[in-house]
């Protein structure tokens, strides 16, 4: 097992990056590190992406490998595919998370099982980077946590990072990996500022990370739900309840051990995450923290995701639909019996 | 000038027409034996016989050198012999045994080899056509020089990403070769109830070079082919052959009686007058270039290798069990 990498809230160096520029600065990295790692998408090049994630990279490493497409998700997700098969590391850019479903026959029938379909001989290591997340008022199709789709699917990897740090090292290490890994961005943290080395480092998928140590409760989180649970953490606390936080990273492969080491010793779990709530990643958490800890464990796991509802976008209906810190908070406290 | 030369052309050319009817016959004898073992049920599952067609898989790929890559289909056993797949190995997958090329994981339609090429079997209509366009693209990308086919049947004419996939080719001037295999049924349907308007159109219509040609010919097939490749691998950009073709069999082994779709009369004259084994060697005797006892010695060779092959493959061990989680992650 990797080395754990706990608090990476904690400074590693003064330097600190948003979200979006270490994602930048990992993709950089890896591209001057290896020729065959290349961009692709949608407005990725003079762009930068809507979002100008990617801004800067053209100018470094030219349209060879920074390359604008058509608006043709399944095409350049397939093309990916092959490339990867045959001497390439790519990296697709898939603007919204919503629009994945446009690539699931390249992912999931393809990307996900050329490996094991030819015994092992062809492997697929690319990246597929996209984004989640709602209230950012972009209605029904622009604002969709889909992550559990790709974590039913054998073959895949699903990254979800919470800090500059985790995105950088999550990036490169999943660059680095064999296998097709989706890497999924919530779309309202790319401004999130923190601590970001300039050296060289991964973080290892299959590794959690305690955001935050408590004695109390435990407060599973993905993505931008580490964020609510730390705040919820900060309101437990003035209440007298120890939350601890801790954030899996990545979908799978998934550190179940650290989960339930943490709910062993809380005896109470919450799991938060984005997506929809019902059959979603919070009830596959839930299930392995309530197989391991059964016998330390004083009350049910709670689940906590996305309503079951399209995502509206009016903003007093959209706030509803997402776990908030207050949610969260309340929730907590009864499940502590305050 | 071309006098010196023109014999050793004439006897090159000659050695590669004989090798194309060897190829061609064993693709025949090979899946006669699928359909053997099938009938025998001693096969799992189905299998997708490409009896007919032969000409288009061999045409095509005798215009490749062993370095250029191939996506094939369902329908695929064709294609992977005529790359340079061992009927034995091919045998061994079929039956779902360790011994074939992927391990028994794959078994018919997956059919998948790195040493020829061949990036495998797809059993998704036009599952593979982003998986050939994107090694095209890393021949582009690493300069190496290879040439991308993917192999499908009219029926992919009907996905959307075949069409993505010719725009990002052009766009990107990357080596590919779209070839598409139209043996008129769609399964069970004629392609003209499923096709609008003109099948070479849709990839003009992206600039693409196109050529139609007779897919029961395997000489017409290697030179129109041979055009397209050399031109993709100058750097000159994508290209589409458009193969007219026909199955002699069902969609798959199963498919037996087949004349709510299509009439006996209608295959048995496309197998009397349009075999594309048949008249190639009938040309080649014609030509003088080889009599009927070799090409009688050729069928025979061939069906005699494709049965010590096929007892290669009964007698392989199946995988062990705990072989089931493996090769899920590189």
């Amino acid at each position: 097992m990797p080395e754990n990498h706990p608090h990476t809230q904690t400074a590693h160096t003064d330097r600190e990056l948003t979200f979006a520029q270490a994602i930048r600065e990992a993709l950089a990295e890896e591209m001057r590190r290896d020729k065959t790692v290349c961009i692709m998408g949608e407005d990725v090049a003079e762009a930068g992406t809507p979002f100008k994630v990617l801004s800067g990279l053209l100018e470094e490493f030219g349209k060879d490998r920074v390359l604008d497409t058509p608006i043709s998700e399944a095409g350049f997700t397939g093309l990916a595919v092959g490339a990867a098969m045959t001497g390439m590391r790519p990296v697709v850019d898939i603007m919204f998370g919503d629009f994945i479903t446009l690539t699931m026959d390249q992912m999931v029938n393809q990307a996900a099982k050329v490996h094991y379909m030819s015994g092992g001989k062809w492997k697929v290591p690319m990246v597929m980077r996209t984004t989640m997340g709602a209230t950012r008022r972009s209605a029904a199709q622009h604002s969709q946590s889909l992550h559990a789709w790709f974590c039913h699917v054998p073959g895949l990897k699903v990254v979800l990072p919470s800090t500059p740090y985790d995105a950088k090292g999550l990036l490169k290490a999943a660059i680095r990996d064999e296998n097709p890994v989706i890497f999924f961005e919530d779309k309202m943290m790319y401004k999130l500022k923190g601590s970001v080395p300039a050296d060289d480092y991964t973080v290892p998928l299959g590794v959690a990370d305690i955001k935050r140590v408590g004695e109390d409760i435990t407060l599973v989180a993905t993505s931008s739900m580490v964020q609510v649970a730390l705040g919820a953490a900060t309101m437990l606390e003035e209440i007298g309840v120890s939350a601890e936080v801790v954030d899996p990273r990545t979908m799978w492969p998934l550190d179940e051990k650290t989960l339930v080491e943490s709910a062993k010793k809380t005896s109470r779990a919450i799991v938060l995450d984005e997506g929809y709530e019902r059959y979603g990643v919070t009830a596959e958490l839930a299930s392995v923290i309530a197989t391991g800890a059964f016998y330390d464990l004083d009350a049910p796991v709670k689940r906590m995701g996305a309503m079951h509802v399209p995502i509206p976008f009016s903003p007093p209906l959209e706030d509803v639909t997402v776990p908030t810190e207050e949610t969260v908070f309340e929730a907590a406290r009864a499940l502590c019996g305050r | 000038m071309t006098t010196a030369t023109q014999p050793k052309e004439a006897s090159e050319k000659v050695d590669l027409w004989l090798r194309m009817y060897r190829q061609m016959v064993a693709i025949r004898q090979f899946e006669a034996q699928v359909n053997e073992l099938y009938t025998r049920a001693l096969m799992p599952g189905l299998a997708h016989l490409y009896i007919g067609e032969e000409a288009v898989a061999v045409g095509v790929c005798e215009a490749l050198e062993p370095t250029d890559y191939i996506t094939s289909t369902h329908r695929g056993h064709g294609h992977c012999l005529a790359k340079g797949a061992s009927p034995d190995r091919m045998f061994a997958e079929l039956l779902g045994k360790k011994a074939g090329y992927c391990k028994g994981k794959g078994g018919s339609m997956h059919i998948a080899d790195p040493a020829t090429g061949n990036l495998g079997a797809n059993a998704i209509v036009c599952g593979s056509a982003g998986i050939a366009t994107g090694a095209a693209f890393s021949a582009r990308c690493l300069g190496t020089g290879q040439v991308s086919v993917c192999f499908f049947g009219e029926g992919a004419l009907g996905q959307g990403v075949l069409y993505e996939e010719m725009n990002l080719a052009q766009l990107f001037k990357l080596p590919v070769i779209y070839v598409c295999e139209n043996n008129l049924y769609t399964e069970y349907t004629h392609y003209t109830e499923t096709t609008a308007g003109d099948i070479l159109a849709r990839a003009t219509a992206f600039g693409l070079q196109a050529a139609s040609v007779d897919g029961q010919d395997v000489r017409a097939v290697h030179a129109n082919m041979q055009r397209l490749v050399d031109r993709a691998r100058r750097g000159d950009g994508p290209g589409f052959l458009l193969c007219n073709t026909y199955r002699y069999h069902g969609h798959h082994v199963g498919d037996i009686n087949r004349e709510y779709y299509r009439s006996k009369q209608e295959e048995q004259t496309w197998k009397t007058e349009r075999d594309p084994i048949a008249n190639f060697g009938k040309w080649l005797i014609e030509q003088n270039l080889a009599d009927a006892p070799v090409l009688a010695q050729v069928q025979a060779e061939l069906e005699s290798e494709m049965k010590k092959a096929v007892e290669f493959a009964i007698a392989a061990p199946y995988p062990t069990v705990d072989e089931v989680n493996e090769d899920v992650y590189a």
